[in-house]
C-alpha cells in the first residue's frame, strides 16, 4: 500500500449512522476476482437512478464534492459485511479517510491494510465537521491528530503498530513472514494438533 | 483449588493459539486452525500469493466451499449452470482453478457435501471447540456456537492466513451476554439474538468477544446456538461463543472430521475443560430475559431496528435515521407489522437454514397454501441438508403449499446469484440482514424466524407464528 504521512483536503459529509458496507458497495457488486475499477460502484445505490443517472440530490453528486478526500460520516461507519471492498471502493474514488465518532471492527481493519485511515474523534470535533461540511482538515498521521480549519486540533487513537504501517507503506505480510520460526515453532510444540 | 488466573473461554482458546502475545508496538499473534475460504472473498488473496510466489502454508488446515454467487436451481451438469453473470461466472471458474493449483480441499459443484462455508464446517466436523477459525465473511462468527474463536478477515488477511496460517490482532475486550429463563413456545434462537441486538444495538458488541450465557442458551441444541452466534457480527461484535457441552460433543461425534478413537477422548476431555472458569471476570455483562420474548421483526433497515412481531412500530422522535429507514421501509409509527402485505418470504442463509429451522418452517405450512401472490423461495444451507430434508419428506410439503424448493447457497440473503427481491416488494425473511438494497435493490426487508417467516407466506402478512403450533 501507499505510504501515507499527511492528508490536507476538503471534506463531505454523510451524516447518517449506522453506513453499512452494503451501501459503501452493494453486494451485486462484489463478483469481481479484481480490487481495482470499484470506485465507480461507491454508494452505488445512493449516487444512482436504476437507468445510471446522477441522483442529483446525493451529495457526492455535487460540484463542491469533487476531488475531496475526507469523508465525515455518522457514527458506526462500515458495519455489516467483512468486503474488502468497501475501503478499495473508497480509496478508487479518492477517499484517504474517513472520521467518524465509531468505525466498525472489521471495516477499520481492511482500511488499515490499505492505506485508508479510520479516524475516531469526540462528538464535539464530529458534530462540528458534520455542520461544517466542506471544511478544510488536515490530518497528520504521526502525531495522530486531525487539524480544523481554526487550528484547533484533536488527538485520534490508532494502535502504534498500523501507524507505523502507514506511515512507512509497510505490508503487514511482509511482517509475519519474518516470524516464520517462531510459527514453526509454535506448530511444533503445541498440546494439541488441529 | 481456587483458579490463581482464572480465564474466559475466549481467554483460553486465545491464549493457546498465541504465536507472539502483543506488546504495546506490535499486536499478537494469533494462530488459525481452520481457514474456510469462498468464491467471493480470496481471488485477490490468491493472485497477491501467485505476484509473491508464495505457497499456501497449511492447505490441510484450508477448507473450501462456494456459495455466494453460484445458482440455486437444479443442473444436471456444469452446461447446465445457471450462474447469473459473467463475472460471477468467472469468480467460480476462478476460485476451482486456485484451489486446484494450491492444493486445497474444496467442495465445488462435484462435491455432495457443497453449501453455505458456515454450514458445512459444523456439518463436516471442521468446526471444533477450542479452534480459531477465520473466514473471508463477517458470519464466521457462526463457528462460536462450538467455543470456538471465529470471526471474519478481509481478503488482505485473507492472504496472511494463506501465507502464514496467522493473523494479527488486538485482544478484544470481553461481553457476557446471561439469556435467562425458558424460552415461550414459538420463540427461537433468532427471537433471541434480534431482541438482544435490539436491547445493545447495533454497535453493542464493537471491540469485544461475546460469550452467551444463561439458562436459554444451555437448553439450545447445537443449530440453534448457531443462529445466536451468527448474528453477533450485526450487533458489532469481533465474535461470538459460546461454552461447549454435551450437546457439542453429541453434535459432533461421528462426523468426518471430528477426531476418531483415542483422539475422540482426549479432544473431549480438552473440550470440556475449556469453558470459563468460575471466577473469570467479563469487561462488561448484559442480562436478556429469556423468559419475557416473544417472537420478534425488524421494521426498519438495520438488525437492530426490531420489535415484537404485535407490537406498533416506534415513534422515530426525530431521529433522522429513523425516519430514513421507515421511508425506505414504506411503513408507518404506530401500527403494527402485521398491516404490511407480504410479497416474497425466504428460508435460508447462515443464520436459518438448517434441517431444523427447515423443519420448524415445514410444520406451520404442512397441509396449507401460501396466500396468493407470495412467492416463497426455501433454500437449505448445504446439499447434506436439502438430502436430509428429503428423506424427511420436507420438500413436498414445501411444494405442496406453493413454495419453491432449491439447491443449497446464500441465495437470496445477499443476492448476488440472482435470487432477489424485485424493488419496492417486502421481504419476510430468516436471513440476518434488513440493509437498504440487501436483497435487491429497493427490496424491503423484515428479518423474522422461520416459524415467523412460514406463518407469514401463510396469512400474507407479516403475522405471529403461535396460533399455528396450537395442536402441533
Amino acid at each position: 500500500m501507499d505510504a501515507i504521512q499527511q492528508l490536507s483536503s476538503h471534506t463531505v459529509v454523510l451524516p447518517m449512522v449506522d453506513i453499512d458496507t452494503d451501501q459503501i458497495i452493494p453486494a451485486r457488486f462484489l463478483t469481481t476476482t479484481s480490487k481495482t475499477g470499484l470506485g465507480r460502484h461507491l454508494f452505488a445505490d445512493w449516487r444512482f437512478n436504476a437507468d445510471g443517472s446522477e441522483k442529483p440530490d446525493f451529495v457526492l453528486n455535487s460540484p463542491g464534492s469533487a476531488n475531496c478526500q475526507i469523508l465525515v460520516a455518522g457514527n458506526n461507519f462500515g458495519c455489516g459485511s467483512s468486503r474488502e471492498h468497501a475501503p478499495w471502493a473508497l480509496l478508487d474514488y479518492g477517499i484517504r479517510a474517513v472520521v467518524s465518532t465509531a468505525i466498525a471492527d472489521i471495516f477499520r481493519s481492511n482500511s488499515l491494510k490499505n492505506g485508508l485511515l479510520p479516524i475516531v474523534v469526540d462528538d464535539e470535533t464530529h458534530a462540528w465537521l458534520i455542520e461544517n461540511p466542506g471544511a478544510e482538515a488536515t490530518i497528520d498521521v504521526a502525531a495522530s491528530t486531525l487539524t480544523l480549519p481554526d487550528g484547533r486540533s484533536v488527538n485520534y487513537p490508532i494502535d502504534s503498530f498500523a501507524r507505523h504501517c502507514l506511515l512507512e507503506g509497510i505490508d503487514q505480510l511482509g511482517f509475519l513472514q519474518q516470524h516464520d520460526d517462531d510459527i514453526a515453532h509454535f506448530e511444533d510444540t503445541r498440546s494439541w494438533t488441529p | 483449588m481456587a483458579e490463581s488466573n482464572p480465564k474466559t473461554l475466549f481467554e483460553k482458546v486465545w491464549s493457546d493459539h498465541l504465536v507472539k502475545d502483543e506488546t504495546a508496538d506490535t499486536p499478537a499473534i494469533l494462530y488459525i486452525d481452520l481457514h474456510l475460504i469462498h468464491e467471493v472473498t480470496t481471488p485477490q488473496a490468491f493472485t497477491l500469493l501467485r505476484e509473491k510466489g508464495i505457497a499456501v502454508r497449511r492447505p490441510d488446515l484450508t477448507l473450501g466451499t462456494m456459495d455466494h454467487s453460484t445458482p440455486t436451481t437444479a443442473f444436471r451438469s456444469f452446461k447446465d449452470l445457471a450462474v447469473v453473470s459473467e463475472g460471477a461466472a468467472k469468480q467460480v471458474r476462478t476460485m476451482q482453478e486456485n484451489c486446484d493449483e494450491f492444493g486445497l480441499e474444496l467442495h465445488g459443484f462435484d462435491s455432495e457435501f457443497r453449501g453455505i462455508v458456515h454450514v458445512i464446517g459444523p456439518e463436516l466436523g471442521a468446526t471444533q471447540p477450542g479452534k480459531t477459525i477465520v473466514c473471508g465473511d463477517s458470519h464466521t462468527s457462526t463457528h462460536g456456537a462450538f467455543g470456538a474463536l471465529a470471526f471474519g478477515i478481509g481478503t488482505t488477511e485473507v492472504g496472511h492466513v494463506l501465507a502464514t496460517q496467522c493473523v494479527l490482532q488486538r485482544k478484544p475486550n470481553t461481553l457476557a451476554i446471561n439469556v435467562n429463563g425458558q424460552l415461550q413456545s414459538g420463540v427461537t434462537a433468532k427471537d433471541v439474538i434480534l431482541a438482544t441486538i435490539g436491547q445493545i444495538g447495533v454497535d453493542g458488541g464493537t471491540a469485544h468477544v461475546i460469550e452467551f450465557r444463561g439458562d436459554a442458551i444451555k437448553a439450545m441444541d447445537m443449530e440453534a446456538r448457531m443462529t445466536v452466534c451468527n448474528m453477533s457480527i450485526e450487533a458489532g461484535a469481533r465474535a461470538g461463543m459460546i461454552a461447549p457441552d454435551d450437546n457439542t460433543v453429541e453434535y459432533l461425534s461421528g462426523r468426518p472430521g471430528s477426531p476418531q478413537g483415542a483422539d475422540w477422548d482426549a479432544a473431549v476431555d480438552r473440550w470440556l475443560a475449556l469453558p470459563g472458569d468460575a471466577e473469570a471476570a467479563f469487561d462488561r455483562s448484559v442480562d436478556v430475559d429469556g423468559a419475557a420474548l416473544q417472537p420478534m421483526v425488524t421494521f426498519g433497515t438495520n438488525p437492530g431496528m426490531v420489535i415484537p412481531v404485535n407490537d406498533p412500530v416506534p415513534d422515530a422522535n426525530g431521529d433522522p435515521a429513523f425516519r430514513k429507514a421507515l421511508a425506505y421501509m414504506q411503513i408507518n409509527s404506530g401500527k403494527p407489522l402485521s398491516e404490511a402485505a407480504v410479497d416474497i418470504v425466504f428460508i435460508g442463509s447462515c443464520t436459518n437454514s438448517r434441517l431444523s429451522d427447515l423443519q420448524q418452517a415445514a410444520e406451520i405450512v404442512r397441509g396449507r397454501k401460501i396466500a396468493e401472490g407470495v412467492r416463497m423461495l426455501v433454500v437449505p444451507g448445504s446439499q447434506q441438508i436439502k438430502r436430509d430434508a428429503e428423506e424427511l419428506g420436507l420438500d413436498k410439503v414445501f411444494l405442496k403449499a406453493g413454495a419453491e424448493w432449491r439447491e443449497s447457497g446464500c441465495s437470496m440473503c445477499i443476492g448476488m446469484n440472482g435470487d432477489t427481491v424485485p424493488s419496492g416488494k417486502l421481504s419476510v425473511s430468516t436471513s440476518n440482514r434488513n440493509f437498504e438494497g440487501r436483497q435487491g435493490i429497493g427490496a424491503r426487508t423484515v428479518l423474522a424466524s422461520p416459524m415467523t417467516a412460514a406463518a407469514s407466506a401463510i396469512e400474507g402478512h407479516v403475522c405471529d407464528p403461535r396460533p399455528y403450533l396450537e395442536g402441533q
